[in-house]
């Protein structure tokens, strides 16, 4: 089985639909609800896009109020939330149940509050990741944190899998960054956690929420902490004849006591790939190369790129690049920025999102290899170096049935890996649906016991995002959650048969509509 | 129904004895007092349980890979031993923790990691590096069901299920019992230097350490002291000032330091920085701060309040005008710590009110048993929050063994 599987529907809340949705059109504006079909399929899927299914209804909400509103009658009614942001999840976090409803923040996009004299700013969750330091820039201040999905994804979801990014090595991730959040219960109840202020009293509950993927309450407000912008910036270009010099390059680097903003790695593969693609002169002759970039001011760069060229040069490196100037320095970082979508146009792939010890790289991408050897996928690796942070892109056909299941194993035994080298299963996506039956690869029943207590306290009756995060495979894991969990597969489509131009599969819709009441 | 645990003092040497003796507390309804090695046993209400269990005999750091900025440490190590290792390897913890134990009457380092960790108590670099909480990557820990649990684990990043480990960072051993901690270790810094100002208003001051803070030199620490409270500190040329001390920090390579610092007295010239310290002498001065020296050898009350830092100065002037205080700004003003005079109530309701319309809280760090006994020592919750509190706490332990009452008297 390549499908991983959703808990069993609540009928009684499909044969209810007509006036679950006539319900919550009395609570909130009735132009927010979106019960339709056709309304409902924008939201079908993130950006995991090999799972779909199209939700009860979808509410894009306006305001905390509403979001209250919605998350109390769903509570009395006995009917899931699905919460979403922008939907750029890779993992199914934001993936919808049959039988439940999705509430998108989305249009929840504002800035509330700017204060730079106490360095914080409140927003509300659906404003995307980049508008914040937009709204700060001119005077000299940025949000540090910034996945490569910044210019879609909102904090909200940021908090929610507490997403990291290219400079995290120096600025630490969402939570790190992370000062309060207002938080709607799924009884309804707002609570509001932390604040402006850079501590809060009694238990800290911001790392509970950060990266609780909207599983123990919906985020509709965030403070974030501002940091005055740097006078410069400016990367290094460094290629080696093997992987192994790389590696060993970051450890000196990361040991000669230089913490660079940004340590990004890339392997043959993705060399050729992104060169291909935007001609930034990468070294095509090497095995791998670094972009490793500093900060500070003109002399404080030169100063630090000389040292790291020095470290770099012990390990024989085939070439060296200091960025001249921003018009060069903006093509190095446009050939790394584009890497995605570059692979993208060669070849379908899955994202991977392994850590690892660093000094087990150069083994980890050894091993990596050998599992795509084995399920006959290339790879390309391309990564944030300094944290171990492992993105290996496996490259598959979609439109080959059979290859889904088959490089879903491969990254599955990824992962599996990188928890045996002494790392984890996610850095910075979150386990979603996707990672889910691969917990126990890292915990034992006490330590995943102790989270869903967690989760129970929170969310007694299991409304918010179920499904999700923990296994629901395996009798003692459907028991303990109280599921009642006949198995029910979703559907899986491979990309390029998903009509993304709006035509309805009409079978696929059948299938799904299949116990639910006609409208 | 309580039975027949040993009341008294337990140490026990590894995770499973550990895991034994809770699960016995907890057949038997025994309250446990939890320390490290009790150095900040007098923060929070005094607990009065039979049974005390420290961390202590858990010692010993289990790996350290300066290459990867990983330490991991068994919860009873010695903050001094935890430090040492890492400066061997010119590394350090970049939220240069306060250490309690002068103001409390112990040792300096005395104090565990886990403690550290367990009252997240970060020191001055935490407005640039973040606080104790940051820099933890997982922990192990014992529960209050008596089950050895795990989370995150020792890479730098790892969204993995719940952030169980820096849950437990600030929760004063009433959750869990940590027994091994992964922490992220950073390089230490080459040189630091200080710009000190004499005299200036405590408004003054406060915008200052602002300006400095929106710049891009990376402040790493931001300080303003009441003359009385700078008269106290060690260095001789600063305490015989006989006026209010504003220091401000840049640290890095050596000349990146120079350039930092010239820049900042140039672009604060306007407070007519009167000194700026260099090599051992700027480093003692923050010795001084990281310590309290400032609160050493006097036995006040001593609150430690946390607020914005525009509505600081406005806070101690309210304040002043009720009682005789005085205040040690750092955070750039978003931390204060204040000496109190020996009030049955340390000061607390007047404290709390000024905050009540400032936003903020405060938490006596120092005062005898019988006014920690009487007064809130942590900061009252919102009841929202206090619901939410006790929900956690059920959660991790629901039989409430682990230092009842010591934050919250029904918890």
């Amino acid at each position: 089985m390549s499908t991983l599987t959703l808990p069993e529907p609540d009928r009684a809340v499909l044969s209810r639909r007509n006036d679950i949705v006539k319900q919550l059109k009395r609570l909130v504006p009735e132009a927010i609800v979106i019960a339709d079909q056709e309304g409902c399929r924008t939201f079908e899927s993130d950006a995991l896009t090999a799972y779909h299914c199209l939700p009860l209804a979808v509410i894009l909400a306006g305001s905390t109020e509403e979001v209250a509103a919605i998350l109390r009658y769903c509570h009395d009614n006995h009917v899931k939330v699905v919460p979403r942001g922008a939907g750029t999840s890779l993992c199914g976090g934001a993936l919808p149940l049959e039988d439940a409803v999705v509430l998108c923040l989305s249009r929840m996009n504002k800035v509330i509050e700017i204060d730079t004299s106490n360095r914080f700013a409140r927003v509300e969750a659906g404003i995307t990741n980049i508008a914040i330091t937009e709204a700060v820039s001119k005077q000299g201040f940025f949000y540090a944190p910034d996945p490569s999905s910044q210019i879609a994804c909102t904090v909200g979801g940021n908090v929610a899998t507490n997403s990291g990014g290219a400079h995290c090595l120096k600025y630490g991730v969402t939570v790190n960054n992370l000062l309060g959040v207002r938080l709607v219960m799924m009884d309804g109840e707002i609570v509001e956690l932390g604040g402006p202020q850079l501590d809060a009293p009694g238990y800290d509950f911001l790392p509970l929420i950060a990266g609780s993927e909207g599983q123990l309450g919906v985020v509709t407000e965030v403070t974030v902490r501002l940091l005055a912008s740097p006078e410069g910036s400016r990367p290094i270009l460094i290629g080696f004849d093997s992987i192994e010099s790389a590696a060993s390059c970051v450890a000196a680097i990361i040991a000669a006591g230089i913490i660079p903003v940004a340590i990004e790695f890339m392997d043959r593969p993705a060399i050729h790939v992104c060169e291909h693609f935007v001609p930034a002169g990468y070294p095509l002759d090497a095995e791998a190369a670094l972009i490793v970039e500093v900060e500070g001011s003109e002399d404080e760069i030169e100063y630090l790129l000389e040292k790291v060229e020095d470290i770099a040069r012990d390990f024989l490196p085939t070439s060296l690049r200091r960025s001249q100037s921003p018009e060069e320095t903006a093509l190095i970082w446009k050939g790394r920025k584009a890497a995605f979508g570059a692979i993208g146009q060669i070849s379908d792939y899955i994202c991977m999102d392994g850590v690892i010890p660093l000094s087990k790289l150069p083994k980890a991408l050894d091993e990596i290899g050998w599992i795509c050897r084995k399920y006959r996928f290339d790879v390309a690796n391309i990564f944030h170096a300094g944290d171990g942070n492992l993105h290996p892109l496996i490259l598959y056909n979609a439109n080959d049935s059979g290859q889904l299941e088959r490089v879903e194993l491969c990254g599955g035994e990824i992962l599996k890996l990188c928890v045996a080298l002494g790392g984890c299963l996610t850095g910075e996506h979150g386990v979603g649906i996707e990672k889910r039956e691969l917990m126990y690869e890292q915990y034992t029943d006490e330590d995943i016991d102790q989270q869903v207590r967690i989760k129970e306290e929170f969310d007694p009756t299991w409304l918010l995002n179920p499904g999700k995060v923990f296994p629901i495979e395996g009798r003692e894991a459907q028991k303990m959650r109280g599921i009642d969990l006949q198995g029910m597969d979703i559907e899986v489509l491979p990309e390029a048969e998903r009509d993304v131009d709006g035509e309805v599969d009409v079978e696929a819709e059948v299938e799904l509509m299949e116990g639910r009441d006609a409208p | 129904m309580t039975g027949h645990m040993r009341l008294g003092f337990h140490a026990p040497e590894t995770e499973q004895e550990l895991a034994s003796l809770v699960l016995e507390a907890a057949e038997t309804r025994t309250p446990l007092e939890v320390i490290g090695s009790g150095t900040k046993r007098e923060i929070g209400h005094p607990v009065g349980s039979g049974a005390v269990v420290g961390t202590e005999a858990m010692t010993g750091v289990s790996l350290y890979e300066p290459s990867e900025l990983v330490m991991v440490a068994k919860a009873g190590t010695p903050l001094a031993e935890v430090e040492a290792k890492l400066a061997e390897n010119e590394q350090e913890l970049a939220f240069e923790p306060v250490d309690l134990g002068a103001i409390l009457g112990y040792g300096p380092g005395e104090g565990t990691i886990g403690g550290v960790i367990a009252t997240n108590i970060s020191g001055s670099r935490r407005i640039l590096k973040g606080a104790a909480r940051d820099h933890v990557l997982g922990i192990r820990a014992v529960n209050g069901r008596g089950e050895v649990i795990k989370a995150g684990g020792r890479v730098m990043k790892n969204v993995t299920g719940y952030d169980l480990g820096r849950t437990l960072a600030g929760s004063w051993g009433t959750l869990a019992i940590m027994t091994e901690i992964s922490l992220k270790v950073l390089p230490a810094q080459r040189e630091t230097r200080t710009l000190i100002f004499f005299g200036l208003t405590d408004q003054t001051a406060i915008e200052a350490l602002c300006i400095a803070m929106g710049t891009p030199y990376e402040v790493s620490g931001t300080l303003h002291l009441h003359e009385d409270l700078a008269a106290r500190l060690s260095d001789e040329e600063i305490a015989g000032a006989e006026a209010p001390v504003t220091a401000i920090r840049v640290e890095n390579f050596p000349a990146s330091a120079r350039y930092r610092a010239a820049r900042l007295r140039q672009a604060l010239l306007a407070y007519s920085p009167a000194l700026e310290l260099d090599g051992e002498r700027s480093k003692a001065f923050w010795r001084d701060v990281r310590t309290l020296k400032m609160f050493q050898g006097v036995p006040n009350p001593l609150w430690r309040v946390s607020t914005t830092p525009s509505h600081a100065a406005k806070l101690i002037g309210t304040l002043t005008r009720k009682i005789n205080v005085r205040a040690a700004y750092d955070w750039s003003g978003g931390l204060i710590w204040i000496e109190t005079p020996a009030l049955t109530d340390a000061g607390a309701v007047d404290i709390r009110r000024a905050l009540s319309e400032l936003g903020g809280h405060a938490t006596l760090i120092r005062a005898d048993d019988a006014t920690r006994s009487g007064i809130d020592v942590f900061h009252p919750l919102e009841p929202q929050l206090t619901i939410l509190s006790a929900k956690l706490k059920h959660a991790f332990d629901p039989l409430g063994i682990f230092n009842p009452g010591r934050m919250y008297r029904d918890m």
